[in-house]
């Protein structure tokens, strides 16, 4: 007969967040950040059929980063909830606060109880109406959930990248500049990523009920050469990307 | 609320009224015992060159009352298609309302649209599962009309009790004002009518509806409530302004007016 191993509870959580951020970090990251009419998100994916951003419901968007088939049953699961909720009570009754709530308890519950923790980092962004703000909520695979400010950033380089658009954010930008800033942020000074490479979404003021809305591939290649034609955003990059590396090194 | 996952042998896919059954909420009531019930109504639908038109009056009844008189029965039911109801105004409005929570969830979940053919098939298994009830008295008769995006036309569907949908060629109305409805716009119809007349067509069908049958609404010239007018063509669902509405009523009863001219009075001797 086996005897069962003792493994502390320590090495148990330490063993499964590892095994969760070596998944998350394999696949590609993911920008998301406010601007004049709305929150735009951009991420990096090369289908332009299996979606890391999505619509939940009115004013919420869902993105996810990670291992696709977990978080798209998480993405399901939302749209459900918000469905049934808008159902029974009112379209406005539905809000992204107690959405990523139940996201967290149920990637918090997955992560101790179960054998394998979710792969995933999500993030459930509301457009803000009358009597509520932009929100942001940044949801990691183990549960925790960070409400974050004017951007968030999902995915293994998350702190780099968060770094970089920290340098280039600005309150009430459009969303040229947005979407620029963003993508460099999530390219890097040694990777230049086009159109093709992207899945971009808004959630923006100007689209009525639904506010989400897919910028396909043309209107976004137009989108970031528009941006690239004006001069305030040209001067920006020079200085901005040698410097901080000495430092670090 | 609990986080709706479910495992994936029994998973209720993109059905949204599946999904309610799970949670405990019936979509569609089966109990109700309600003597005398809103009903009585014309709506209808029509095919013009670039999409559909279709409209509906206002009033709601209980037995010889009005019991509403700006009530909606046309409805947007997604961005491409409408519906219209006739029937117990209840059950009615909360089928309209679980049919657009169907193809708004459908679309979310699967990341693309029914087609036309697909949201007409989903209304009719509505109206099946609404039998029971209206055998008991509250009916529910839904016109579901749309621009189909792949074929680049308008197209009407209508529905019997049973849920039995069948396409109309050019037009449709139902109701208990239906039958006039129809036989005004059978009169004025023909292929390839612009957008304005397709409208004018339908006032028209509805002005007649209202003259002949006590259940239907006409223009309410005192209150300024007038049968709403909805569009779906490539643009998608547009409603028509009510001061245009207003302005085709009037107008049309002017018409009728100068038609009618001034004749003897009865038992005049000239």
């Amino acid at each position: 007969m086996s005897m069962p191993f003792y493994v502390a509870p320590e090495q148990v959580m330490k063993d499964r967040a590892e095994y969760a951020q070596k998944g998350i970090a394999r696949g590609r990251s993911l920008v998301a950040t406010t601007f004049e009419d709305g929150i735009v998100i951009v991420a990096e994916n090369p289908s332009r059929s299996l979606h890391k951003i999505s619509e939940i419901y009115d004013r919420i968007a869902f993105a996810g980063v990670g291992k696709y088939n977990e978080y798209d049953q998480l993405r399901v699961a939302g749209v459900r909830h918000a469905d049934t909720k808008g159902f029974t009570f009112s379209r406005e009754d539905v809000d992204a606060r107690s959405l990523a709530n139940l996201y967290a308890q149920y990637l918090g519950n997955v992560f101790t109880h179960e054998m394998k923790p979710l792969e995933v980092e999500i993030l459930v962004a509301e457009l803000s109406a009358d009597t509520r703000p932009d929100q942001l909520y940044h949801i990691a695979y183990e549960g925790t959930i960070t409400d974050e400010e004017n951007y968030a950033v999902l995915g293994g380089d998350a702190e780099t990248i968060t770094e970089r658009v920290g340098e280039s954010w600005q309150a009430d930008w459009d969303l040229a500049s947005a979407l620029t800033a963003a993508v460099r942020a999530l390219a890097g000074p040694d990777r230049s990523l086009e159109a093709a490479d992207l899945e971009v979404a808004v959630l923006s003021r100007q689209n009525g009920r639904r506010t989400f809305r897919r910028i396909g591939n043309d209107e976004l290649a137009e989108l970031l050469r528009e941006a690239l034609a004006s001069p305030a955003v040209t001067d920006e990059p020079a200085p901005a990307d040698p410097e901080p590396e000495e430092p670090e090194a | 609320m609990a986080l709706p996952i479910f495992h994936p042998v029994d998973d209720p896919g993109p059905d949204f009224s599946s999904l309610l059954r799970r949670s405990g909420t019936p979509a569609i009531h089966q109990s109700e015992t309600a003597l005398t019930v809103r009903h009585a109504t014309t709506v209808v639908a029509l095919r013009f060159a670039d999409g559909i038109v279709m409209a509906g009056d206002r009033r709601a009844t209980e037995g010889y009352s009005i019991a509403h008189r700006a009530m909606d029965k046309v409805f947007p039911a997604d961005r491409w298609s409408a519906v219209a109801i006739a029937g117990a105004a209840g059950p009615a409005v909360e089928m309209v309302r679980l049919f657009q929570v169907q193809l708004e969830h459908y679309e979310k979940v699967e990341g693309v649209s029914l087609s036309l053919e697909g949201k007409a098939n989903q209304l009719a298994q509505m109206v099946r599962q609404h039998l029971p009830m209206a055998m008991q008295g509250l009916a529910v008769v839904p016109l579901f009309a749309g621009y189909d995006l792949r074929r680049e036309i308008g197209r009407i569907y209508t529905y019997d009790v049973t849920g039995g949908h069948y396409e109309e060629a050019d037009f449709q109305a139902t109701g208990s004002g239906g039958r006039d409805a129809r036989t005004t716009i059978k009169l004025g119809f023909r292929e390839g009518l612009v957008r304005a007349e397709a409208i004018e067509l339908a006032i028209e069908a509805l002005y007649e509806a209202a003259d002949e049958d006590a259940g239907t609404g006409g223009p309410d010239l005192v209150r300024g409530i007038y049968p709403l007018v909805a569009v779906v063509d490539a643009d998608g669902y547009a409603q028509v302004e009510e001061a245009v509405v207003a302005d085709r009523f009037l107008a049309l009863i002017e018409r009728k007016r100068s038609e009618r001219g001034t004749r003897p009075t009865r038992g005049d001797p000239g």
